[in-house]
């Protein structure tokens, strides 16, 4: 007998411990708009499959990532499908934590999905999450400021240019600011920016050897330009300003361009939540020495935990929640704005889509031409364009993505900042023994 | 007595001069003034204290694109935000489990503490200071150095998702505290009145019962009301062995937050109602916390 059942309290609580059954499946996942939208749509799974019940559990990205790897990591059982980023895929994958993904039904299609996405979910040639959502990086402009200021979007713009225009543009009397980008601290948050900062100014995180690069000519040119592009142009506060932040700047109207996620075009696009959806321009995130790792690869995906007791039935929703069905069910529902990107080939191709969504050929572009195998100008010996794929690197990153802001908030000098970061970067690869 | 008065009466005599009056009157301001001053500092420092909260329920009345746009008082308030966060996830079932572990965990923290506390403060040993404020240390250790004890112990006896386990987790966080509360409170009880009871021949089960409780009720159900109110609020633990079933309203708000997308007036709601069980429960047993906290303060 369990303890929940002979505890003297159980008459006010043993409702529960016998609640979950084969059947039920338990989905953890991010409060993310996309994964809103596939909560709401449950029912539709239920109803094409009787039988199997949906459990939510939401929780903050953090909190998330946290009570996965707690979870996973002793074996406990408590999720059946979880919500993982392409930095989490390969690394768990190797740790034996999630089931591969290697039969999967004809019908799914599994070739239609996007080849760099596809890849980055992968682990020794088997996939062991399928994606959900995709982004890449790119660049938003207010095209009437821009109209006004005579400045023309070229088709590959680079940032000398977007530093000249951010000072023209610039107008702090008037709540405008020159350019925002990413200040807080944070691996996923700054990082992710400056990550592909550095790879456009020739830079990398690490030689093959494994040795730390950050205080080399690339890094101190890269992050001295973003010091002065962002303290001198961008918004005030911008160290504490992540992707929410500058997503309100920018759809206020209080920013004149703005380098980020792919997925924001669908919100910024929105007249509901954005003031600007009829002023908005994109290009491709601006390019520096070289346009290898100017735009980042990120996908959202659902995994099934090796610990999982239902692993069949949540192998079925995970095909349901990222088929062609699905994205075409979210299209007729929610309107085809709200679609999950960056996924499959047959949305890009979708009339609909092509219609209403006009940022789609961009994002498609984006993530193809995203190359996380082979992201920076010098040959590095690590996965992915806007981390390196080591367990390490959510500390190294969080960590340089600390000194960073401190130079951004003048602090500290660029050049004191690269010697802090280097020095703790060596340690922490020292000590895990690289 | 007599030389206190001996002493202060010069003073009083010296005060009466003149010279000294001239002196000390402009600083000393009439009892009215003072009062004014003192209501309008009270009233300053407690709408400090609240205008976060006053925020948080004020946004939950707007839409999403009025949260994030200049900070301004008038707006048309409206239940947009309210029915969303309804409309994802169920409030009455977070709610419930909220209670039943706020207060189930209370209970039984209070029948294991007062026997304790009974103890240590009646039948004190050489080692009682020791042990309380070993008991105490044990709030010094970061609860994420024990999570993964707690929770592979709770997995093997599966109570992961489980109210009571919860109930288990809170009751033993809240011990400490609790007995130091109770230890206080009953330590102030006069002994003789205990004693006057045993030789009436009560035992000690009926001099606690009928004796002992009944004269530090006040303190009792202060201790409880602080038990309930950090059991409600605590989100460590409800975030990390619960996921669906069990999950009380600190998880639900968790929900609500979001890394990319606008969730400002969202979150805000679902804060407001998360927090209005509290608030209300807080605000009509106000007295009983004051008259228990202050319990025993005046000798």
């Amino acid at each position: 007998m369990k303890l929940a059942h002979a505890f003297p309290l159980a008459g006010l609580a043993i409702a529960v411990a016998t609640a979950a059954q084969a059947e039920t499946i338990t989905v953890a996942t991010v409060n993310n708009n996309d994964m809103v939208i596939m909560q709401s749509l449950t029912s539709a799974f239920e109803e094409a499959h009787p039988g199997i019940q949906v459990n939510w559990v939401v929780l903050e990205e953090n909190v998330l990532r946290q009570r996965l790897t707690t979870d996973i990591a002793t074996d406990g059982g408590q999720f059946d499908v979880m919500t993982i980023g392409t930095y989490e895929a390969p690394i768990w994958a190797e740790r034996g934590w999630l089931v591969a993904l290697d039969d999967l039904p004809e019908a799914y299609r599994e070739d239609d999905l996007l080849k760099p996405v596809r890849d980055g979910l992968s682990h020794n040639g088997s996939l062991y999450a399928l994606p959900f959502y995709a982004e890449s990086s790119m660049l938003y402009y207010r095209t009437d400021l821009f109209e006004e200021a005579g400045i023309e979007m070229p088709e590959q713009p680079n940032w000398e240019e977007v530093r000249d225009w951010a000072a023209e543009l610039h107008d702090p009397a008037n709540q405008l600011a020159g350019i925002c980008l990413r200040g807080k601290p944070g691996w996923g948050e700054n990082m992710a920016f400056v990550s592909t900062l550095v790879n456009t100014f020739g830079g990398r995180w690490f030689d093959e050897e494994w040795n730390p690069e950050l205080d080399s000519p690339a890094w101190q040119e890269a992050i001295g330009f973003y010091v002065d592009l962002l303290g001198n142009y961008g918004p005030p506060g911008a160290s504490s300003n992540g992707f929410n932040e500058n997503l309100a700047l920018f759809s206020r109207g209080n920013c004149a361009m703005w380098v980020d996620a792919t997925s924001a075009a669908g919100k910024l696009y929105n007249p509901d939540e954005s003031q600007v959806a009829d002023r908005l321009g994109f290009a491709p995130a601006p390019v520096a020495e070289t346009p290898k790792g100017a735009h980042w690869l990120w996908s959202w995906a659902l995994a099934i935990p090796a610990s999982s007791d239902n692993q069949e039935a949540a192998q079925t929703f995970l095909t349901w929640a990222t088929s062609q069905e699905y994205i075409e069910l979210v299209g007729e529902t929610q309107g085809w704005t709200s679609v999950p990107p960056g996924t499959r080939e047959s949305t890009y191709q979708n009339e609909h889509y092509q219609r209403e969504a006009p940022f789609a050929g961009f994002v498609l572009d984006a993530i193809n031409s995203a190359d996380p195998t082979d992201s920076t100008l010098e040959p590095s010996p690590y996965i992915g364009v806007q981390f390196v794929g080591i367990p390490e690197f959510q500390s190294i990153g969080t960590q340089v993505g600390q000194t960073i802001a401190a130079a951004l908030t003048g602090d500290t000098g660029v050049e004191q900042a690269l010697q802090n970061a280097q020095r703790a970067t060596a340690r922490t690869m020292q000590r895990a023994g690289y | 007595m007599t030389t206190l008065k001996t002493k202060v009466l010069p003073a009083e005599g010296h005060l009466a001069t003149p010279t000294s009056k001239t002196r000390h009157t402009p600083l000393v301001p009439s009892a009215g003034a003072r009062r004014v001053w003192l209501t309008l500092l009270g009233w300053g420092i407690a709408l400090i204290i609240f205008f976060p909260i006053l925020w948080m329920v004020l946004t939950g009345f707007k839409t999403e694109a009025e949260a994030i746009a200049d900070p301004s008082l008038i707006f048309t308030p409206t239940l947009e935000s309210y029915v969303a966060v309804q409309a994802r996830a169920d409030y009455f079932k977070f709610a419930m489990n909220s209670v039943v572990v706020a207060f189930g965990s209370t209970v039984l923290a209070l029948l294991i503490a007062i026997p304790a506390a009974y103890a240590m403060a009646f039948l004190p040993t050489r080692r009682t200071k020791a042990t309380l404020l070993w008991m105490l240390s044990t709030k010094m250790l970061p609860p994420v150095g024990v999570l993964v004890p707690i929770y592979l112990i709770f997995r093997d006896l599966g109570l992961l998702d489980t109210r009571t386990g919860l109930i288990i987790v809170y009751t033993l966080m809240n011990l400490p505290i609790v007995v130091w509360m109770l230890y206080t409170f009953f330590k102030d009880l006069p002994r003789d009145i205990l004693e006057a009871g045993r030789m009436d021949g009560a035992s000690t089960f009926q001099e606690v019962v009928y004796l002992l409780l009944p004269l530090t009720l006040p303190g009792i159900a202060s201790t409880g009301l602080l038990s309930v109110i950090l059991s409600w609020n605590e989100a460590f633990w409800s975030l990390n062995l619960t996921s669906s079933n069990a999950a009380p309203l600190t998880a639900y708000i968790a929900s609500f937050s979001s890394p990319e997308g606008l969730f400002w007036a969202k979150l805000s709601a679902a804060s407001t109602m998360a927090i209005a069980p509290i608030l209300i429960f807080g605000w009509l047993t106000q007295k009983q916390m004051v008259r228990g906290l202050t319990f025993g303060a005046v000798k």
